[in-house]
Order: structure tokens, then C-alpha cells, then sequence
């Protein structure tokens, strides 16, 4: 077969010398590197109890959220669900009561808002998706877990914390 | 022979023992420290404060695992194999002089168990039969990788332990003796045996990591070529034996080497501190001074390890025949030389 390239290089076998084929200037060598590194500061971060910076624009955990009166932005319109590649997003809407004012912003709400964190890619478009501001994806890692059905948030995991009583 | 001597060597016989397990107990922890500061990582830190908890959780693991015997092994030396290995590790301490003659109460109690008049023979012997336990518990496995390391570790440690007598053979031209204790005498202060034999140092080093099968010479137990070698079959309390013996045995080489080649419980002043301490508290010291070196080894063995990749298996009987030997003569030699023109002029 000829050469596909004109780039060529031979590469050269040179006989050891004898500093090489003693060893020992090599080894003494790589033992300086290493016990240069003995007085390094380690790249290692305690875990559980520190933990790294994410980045601005990382993408973790979803969270809906609460407008300024503390009411639920979301309003069911399911464009999340719709854009999710993951079709890992179901809800079921509701209509609000007149007692239930204080509690969601539109005249639709969300009952049940379920994601599954084990299809869910973390892509970001239900975010983008979203004309209400509703859903960010703004929260740390998805924590582990044992059994498949615990991975299927509800609202009770994804809803932002109510406001503080003024 | 009376009772208070029984009783006295039989303390001494049971600190020793601890210590040793103790040292090889946290080398398995000092091991995975250095490596872990080598390569700019923490190590464990988790079971207690810094760790150092760790060797109790891993010998609780040791013990709690379940213990497989293969079918087809021979089950008398499937078991005789550990048991060998850590028994001929712990009887090498037997001969080391771990401090001058201590004085308690009147009474002189010399810190080693016993001072017989060819001790470095005897470690010798006792070195040399630490390759049965590898061989017996290879070739009980009854499997192919075990054995062939088998081979590999009777080899090594036979062509090794060549070089290695030749490099002592010079350094008894240099003592006169081959009582440990009076090698350890003689190099008073800091006369130390290094200082004199520089090259028979560096051979004798190289052939005690061949001879405890650490890197770069662990080629008994090297994971890419045979899975765990000798003992790939073994697991529960039998396999810790097979690791902790390695541990005790680079304790006790490391000991060796202390003692021969830099000078045992001497240290630079100390006649000073012998006045300063007296005759209860000095020993102690000067043994505190013995172990230190013991430990600067042992980093060093771990140094090693975590440094230098594994030679292959024609580099090492290369090293070990064409290398070692010859130099080891030559050192000899030359040795033999340097001492008769002394003496004639």
C-alpha cells in the first residue's frame, strides 16, 4: 500500500547508553518528581461535607417557582412536557378556586407536576419553554436512590419553599 | 537458666511480636497515605480522625468476608500457604538488636532476643524460607496464573539472594563478624557501615525489594499479567496474611538494613545523651533513633513503589545475573583489596 501522507518520520532505536542502562540517574529523576508532589496541595475535595462551585450556567435540579406574593407561576399549559426531549415531564391541570386566590397565579394551575429524574437529560429547554417563568433548572445534583419510583418528583419536591411571613 | 529470664525474654518476645503487627498494620495505612500525597490526592481519611482507623475497618473486613477454598486446590497447603508466609515474616525479628543493654533497677536487660554468632546467616535462612509460603499457596490454588507466579517469586527471590550474599560477603570482610549485635556495636556513633560500603548498600537495597516482591520488582503479584498472582484464589483472612506478611517483611528488612548499613540504635552524639539520660533512658532513646531509620526506609520502600514501573521479567533476571552479581564481586574484591593494603601499611 502506498503512504497516504508525505509526512514521515523514522523513528530511531538508539542503543541505551550507559547512564540509561544503569538506571539510576532515571530513577532518581522520577523520585524527585514524585516527592516533589508528596508536598503539593491536593486536588482532592471532601465531598459530603464541602462541595464544589457549579458553574453560572449549570444545570441541576428543577425547582417551580413563586412570584412575588408567593402564589405558583405554573399554569399548566404543559409546553414543558411538550418540548422535553426526555418526556420525562406529566402534570395534571386544574381549575382554581375563588378561596384559592392567594395560592396560584392563573386561573389554571398544575394538581400534579411530575418529573422523572431518571429519563430527565438536564437539556434546559422546558426552562426555555416556559412563558411563565415557572421552571429552572437551578438546583444541586439529583441525589441517589434505591428504589426507581423515588426518582418521580412531585410537587412536593420541585415546588420552590413558601414565602416568609412579612 | 533461671525464671526472671524466661519471663524477661518472653516480654521482650511479646513487645516485639506487637510491634511488628502494629508497624505492618499501619503500613498498610502509610502505604495508601504516601501514595495518595504522591499523586496529589488525601488517601483515606474517613474511619476516624484522619484515618487512622482505617486498618481496624479493613481487618474487620478481612475477617467478615467469606472464605473460599477451591474445589480442586489442595486444601492441607491451601492453607499451610498463609500461615507459612506470615510465620517466616515474624521470626526474622527474633536476631535484631533493637537497643543497647538496658539497665533497670540494677539489673542489665539486652533489648534483643537473642544475640546468636551468625545472626545475618540466620536472617539469611529465614528470608529465604519466606518464599515457601508464595510457592506452597500458589501451588495449591490449582491455577494457572497462581503457579506460574509461583515461579516467578522462586526465581526472583533465588537470583536475587545471590547478590545479595555477595554484597553481605564484603560487608563481614569490613565487621569481622557476623553477630548482628556487634555489627551494630562497632559502628559506634556515626561509623556507619554505609560509609564504608556504599556500593554493597545499593546492591543489598535492590535485592531486599526483590526479596519482599515490592515494586519495581513485584513481578509475583503483578495485576496485568496475573490477575492477583499467588494469591488470586485466596480470599477472607487468608489473603490478609498473604498481604500483611508483605508488610512485615518490609519492616523487617527494613530493620536489617538499618541495622547493617546504618548503624542500628547509633546516632551522632551519643555518648552525650547516654551522660544526659543514663543508663535507664538512653537505650530507649537510641531504639526511638532505630525505629526512625526503620521508618525512613519503610517511606522510602513506599516512595518506590509509587514512583518506579514494574520491570519486565528478562530486565529483572538481567539486572539480577548480569548486574548484581558482577557488581557484587567486583565490590568484593575490591573490598578485599582496600583491607589487606591497610593492614600492610
Amino acid at each position: 500500500m502506498e503512504p497516504l501522507t508525505s509526512k514521515k518520520k523514522v523513528l530511531e532505536q538508539k542503543p541505551l547508553t550507559l547512564a540509561e542502562r544503569m538506571y539510576l540517574p532515571a530513577i532518581a529523576k522520577g523520585m524527585s518528581i514524585t516527592i516533589s508532589h508528596f508536598f503539593k496541595k491536593e486536588a482532592t475535595i471532601r465531598y459530603p461535607e464541602v462541595e464544589r462551585e457549579f458553574s453560572t450556567n449549570f444545570r441541576g435540579m428543577h425547582s417551580l417557582k413563586r412570584d412575588e406574593d408567593g402564589r405558583e407561576r405554573c399554569t399548566a399549559c404543559g409546553l414543558c412536557a411538550l418540548s422535553c426531549p426526555a418526556e420525562a415531564i406529566t402534570m395534571i391541570a386544574a381549575e382554581r378556586k375563588p378561596e384559592e386566590k392567594a395560592l396560584y397565579r392563573e386561573e389554571k394551575y398544575a394538581s400534579v407536576y411530575e418529573i422523572n429524574m431518571l429519563r430527565c437529560i438536564f437539556c434546559g429547554l422546558c426552562e426555555e419553554a416556559c412563558p411563565k417563568e415557572a421552571i429552572y433548572l437551578d438546583g444541586p445534583i439529583v441525589p441517589a436512590d434505591y428504589l426507581r419510583k423515588d426518582f418521580i418528583y412531585g410537587k412536593d419536591k420541585l415546588v420552590e419553599a413558601p414565602l416568609e411571613k412579612k | 537458666m533461671d525464671i526472671s529470664f524466661v519471663i524477661e525474654k518472653f516480654i521482650l518476645v511479646a513487645i516485639i511480636f506487637g510491634i511488628s503487627l502494629l508497624i505492618a498494620m499501619y503500613s498498610t495505612y502509610a502505604e495508601r497515605k504516601v501514595a495518595a500525597f504522591l499523586q496529589d490526592r488525601l488517601g483515606p481519611d474517613r474511619a476516624g480522625p484522619f484515618g487512622i482507623l482505617q486498618p481496624l475497618a479493613d481487618g474487620v473486613k478481612m475477617f467478615m468476608k467469606e472464605e473460599i477454598v477451591p474445589a480442586n486446590s489442595s486444601k492441607w497447603l491451601f492453607m499451610v500457604g498463609p500461615g507459612l508466609a506470615m510465620l517466616t515474616a515474624c521470626i526474622g525479628t527474633a536476631v535484631i538488636p533493637w537497643g543497647s543493654a538496658m539497665t533497670i533497677g540494677g539489673k542489665v536487660i539486652p533489648l534483643q532476643v537473642t544475640d546468636i554468632n551468625v545472626g545475618i546467616l540466620y536472617i539469611f535462612g529465614v528470608v529465604s524460607l519466606g518464599v515457601y509460603g508464595v510457592m506452597i499457596g500458589g501451588w495449591a490454588s490449582n491455577n494457572k496464573y497462581s503457579l506460574l507466579s509461583a515461579i516467578r517469586a522462586a526465581s526472583q527471590n533465588i537470583s536475587y539472594e545471590i547478590a545479595m550474599g555477595l554484597s553481605i560477603i564484603a560487608l563481614l570482610l569490613v565487621t569481622g563478624t557476623m553477630s548482628l549485635k556487634e555489627i551494630t556495636e562497632q559502628q559506634h556513633g556515626w561509623h556507619w557501615n554505609v560509609l564504608y560500603q556504599p556500593l554493597g548498600f545499593l546492591i543489598f537495597m535492590v535485592c531486599s525489594f526483590a526479596e519482599t516482591n515490592r515494586a519495581p520488582f513485584d513481578l509475583p503479584e503483578c495485576e496485568t499479567e496475573l490477575i492477583g498472582g499467588y494469591h488470586t484464589e485466596y480470599s477472607s483472612m487468608k489473603l490478609g496474611f498473604y498481604l500483611f506478611a508483605e508488610y512485615i517483611n518490609m519492616f523487617v528488612s527494613s530493620a536489617v538494613m538499618a541495622t547493617l548499613y546504618f548503624g542500628g540504635y547509633n546516632y551522632p552524639g551519643m555518648d552525650f545523651m547516654a551522660q544526659l539520660l543514663g543508663p535507664t533512658w538512653a537505650p530507649l532513646f537510641g531504639t526511638a533513633v532505630f525505629f526512625a531509620k526503620i521508618f525512613a526506609f519503610i517511606f522510602f520502600f513506599m516512595w518506590v513503589r509509587w514512583t518506579i514501573p514494574r520491570f519486565r521479567y528478562d530486565q529483572l533476571m538481567h539486572l539480577g545475573w548480569k548486574v548484581l552479581i558482577p557488581l557484587a564481586i567486583a565490590n568484593i574484591i575490591i573490598t578485599g583489596i582496600v583491607i589487606a593494603f591497610l593492614e600492610k601499611f
